[in-house]
């Protein structure tokens, strides 16, 4: 079945991204953000083969929940069955196309078509009994009438992805030295992570790619979020900027991570002055815990550092003052839409998990402080994009020549992200 | 607007269309970008909470994820940032429009009088105009004979906020 599709490379003249190594300059076209045939190749070459995020297995904790939701463009359910194993459906009947299940999120033991009935176990078997001389002797054989899953699904540490390719490479091939990143959110608690309450849905006028570049862009915080800086100031009563020595990991695949020193505080763990001393007593026990389960020197890297990262194509998981978790996906060249989710540590106590979601709105989300004035500069930088006959270039080759290590302010991430992103679609 | 004290200790009620009265005039302080003069009429011990879209009435900002949990402290910044240049999605500032409707008088404890309003807010901003709405619970009470709001929760009616994609105004 699993037969690879040969496409056509997809290029202009000259290239969408253009980098000349030897004299630092590195280009992408301002048309990769704006055109309708890039829009729609994106779709096969990009969303259609690469490992896109679903969920965290936290989000189904018991037997037989489930929940639903777009991923790449197509309704999918994200389930565990009745013996606990997790699946993937494609949210269609096989019958005649209508969703099999419309709520968000619940606990089911099967799904049923309100259109003609069909059932089916949470398993994905087929369920309903036909009378004889319905259907042919050898229905559902081949079991076309099952819920079809998805080609792949796979998961690492809770975070669980799918792939409508079935010839493409694992899970964990893919994710290359991104698992390195992973497992520094995935060990910040002795009994895992878990998703708090619902995702964040919204929406930002740009196209997509933008909000990847901007998630780990060390050089735009001062700029675009002064009035954050400010708020951080007042809190915690010292200075407050954006660390010069941010370092980058190039991860591989188009996956990238900056790791900053950051003065906000961290629920796992640095205290801020802006918790108070009552709060000292349980940022050090988290901390001693985190030493004792994985040594000192890689509890202090996790507790202590901020890392923003971006995972090829569209999974973003920055773990700043708190953890956010969002994905994104273009319904047109110059519109995006995005879910954003807050992960925390299982079992922390309640006046942690309070702390870690003032934390969150502070600086994230459509309400926050700072994630407005992101998609304010990426919807006029889309705005911008209309004179892209004249002005037909985006430079993003700050650093490139850098002698020693690239730093989180240089633009290496972004580099990262369109290379992988320019060889997927002119290949 | 003299405040009266039952003998329990809770706040009396006001008519209906004196709390209308307030309201309206919330609405159009914020219209009107007088937003020192609203943030005045919170309380010390004031929060104010923008739960996400289409959530039920008893969402928890200590274990629900909100677009806005605000207490008092916070809540000045928010209106200081409001007023900077530097507060990019809303300089230059939107033009906004409250309208505030069906006002019911709920009950009251201890914190105050709760009172119920459905709102439709819109918001135009870069040639596009946007839509909200919900309804706003609020607590209110007086203090030193002054009708305060020590409560306001922002309920968004509405699936998500697909077509919005912010809340960068006071609703």
């Amino acid at each position: 079945m699993a037969t690879k599709l040969k496409l056509a490379p997809f290029t202009k003249t000259g290239g969408y991204v253009v980098e000349d190594r030897e004299e630092g300059t590195f280009r992408v076209s301002r048309e990769a953000f704006t055109s309708q045939e890039v829009f729609e190749a994106e779709r096969e070459r990009i969303f259609s083969r690469s490992w896109l995020y679903v969920g965290h297995e936290s989000e189904t904790p018991n037997n037989n929940d489930f929940v639903t939701r777009k991923v790449g463009g197509r309704e999918i359910i994200f389930n565990r069955d009745r013996k606990g194993e997790i699946h993937v459906f494609l949210n269609t009947c096989p019958h005649r196309g209508a969703m099999v299940e419309r709520r968000a999120k619940g606990n089911s033991i099967s799904f049923r078509c309100i259109y003609h009935g069909w059932a089916f176990n949470n398993n994905g078997t087929f369920g309903t009994k036909m009378h004889e001389g319905d259907y042919g002797p050898h229905f559902n054989e081949d079991g076309c009438a099952n819920l079809p899953s998805v080609p792949q699904a796979a998961g690492y540490r809770g975070f669980w992805f799918l792939n409508y390719d079935a010839g493409a490479e694992s899970l964990e091939a893919s994710l290359a030295d991104y698992k390195d990143f992973l497992d520094m959110v995935a060990d910040q608690g002795p009994d895992g992570m878990e998703i708090i309450g619902i995702d964040q849905k919204y929406s930002i006028r740009a196209n997509w790619k933008l909000l990847m570049e901007n998630s780990y862009d060390g050089y735009h915080a001062a700029d675009t979020h002064q009035t954050y800086f400010e708020y951080l100031i007042e809190a915690i009563g010292d200075e407050a900027h954006v660390d010069q020595n941010a370092r980058v990991f190039d991860a591989g695949n188009g996956h990238a991570y900056i790791e900053s020193d950051m003065v906000w505080g961290r629920p796992v763990a640095r205290w801020s002055p802006k918790w108070g001393e009552g709060a000292k007593g349980e940022i050090e026990k988290i901390k001693q815990e985190l030493v004792d389960r994985l040594g000192p020197e890689r509890a202090e890297r996790i507790a202590h550092y901020s890392r923003n990262s971006g995972m090829f194509p569209n999974l973003v998981i920055n773990d700043i003052m708190a953890i956010t978790v969002r994905t994104f996906y273009p319904v047109a060249p110059d519109l995006m839409e995005v879910s954003s989710w807050a992960l925390g540590v299982k079992g922390e106590s309640a006046a942690q998990r309070k702390l870690r979601l003032d934390n969150y709105l502070e600086f994230l989300g459509p309400g926050g402080f700072s994630t407005p004035d992101d998609v304010e500069a990426l919807e006029i930088a889309q705005r911008g994009y209309q004179a892209s006959r004249e002005v037909g270039w985006n430079d993003i080759s700050r650093g490139m020549l850098r002698k020693g290590f690239f730093r989180g302010t240089d633009e290496e991430q972004m580099r990262c992200f369109w290379r992988e992103w320019a060889r997927r679609m002119e290949a | 607007m003299e405040a009266t004290i039952l003998s329990r200790g809770l706040e009396r009620p006001l008519s209906r269309a004196e709390y209308e009265d307030f309201l309206f005039e919330e609405a159009a302080m914020l219209d009107h970008r007088r937003f020192d003069e609203w943030f005045a009429l919170f309380t010390d011990d004031a929060v104010y909470e923008v739960p996400q879209a289409g959530v039920e009435d008893n969402a928890n900002s200590a274990t629900d994820l909100f677009y806005i949990a605000d207490d008092h402290a916070k809540l000045r910044f928010r209106v200081a940032r409001m007023q900077k240049t530097a507060n990019h999605s809303e300089f230059p500032a939107s033009v906004c429009s409250r309208s505030i409707t069906n006002v019911r008088v709920t009950g009251n404890d201890e914190r105050g009088v709760h009172v119920e309003c459905r709102f439709i807010t819109y918001r135009s901003k870069n040639e596009a105009t946007d839509l909200y709405c919900g309804h706003h619970q609020y607590i209110l009470r007086h203090e030193e004979g002054v009708l305060k709001i020590a409560s306001k929760r922002t309920f968004i009616d509405m699936n998500s906020l697909r077509q919005q994609g912010k809340v960068t105004i006071f609703i």
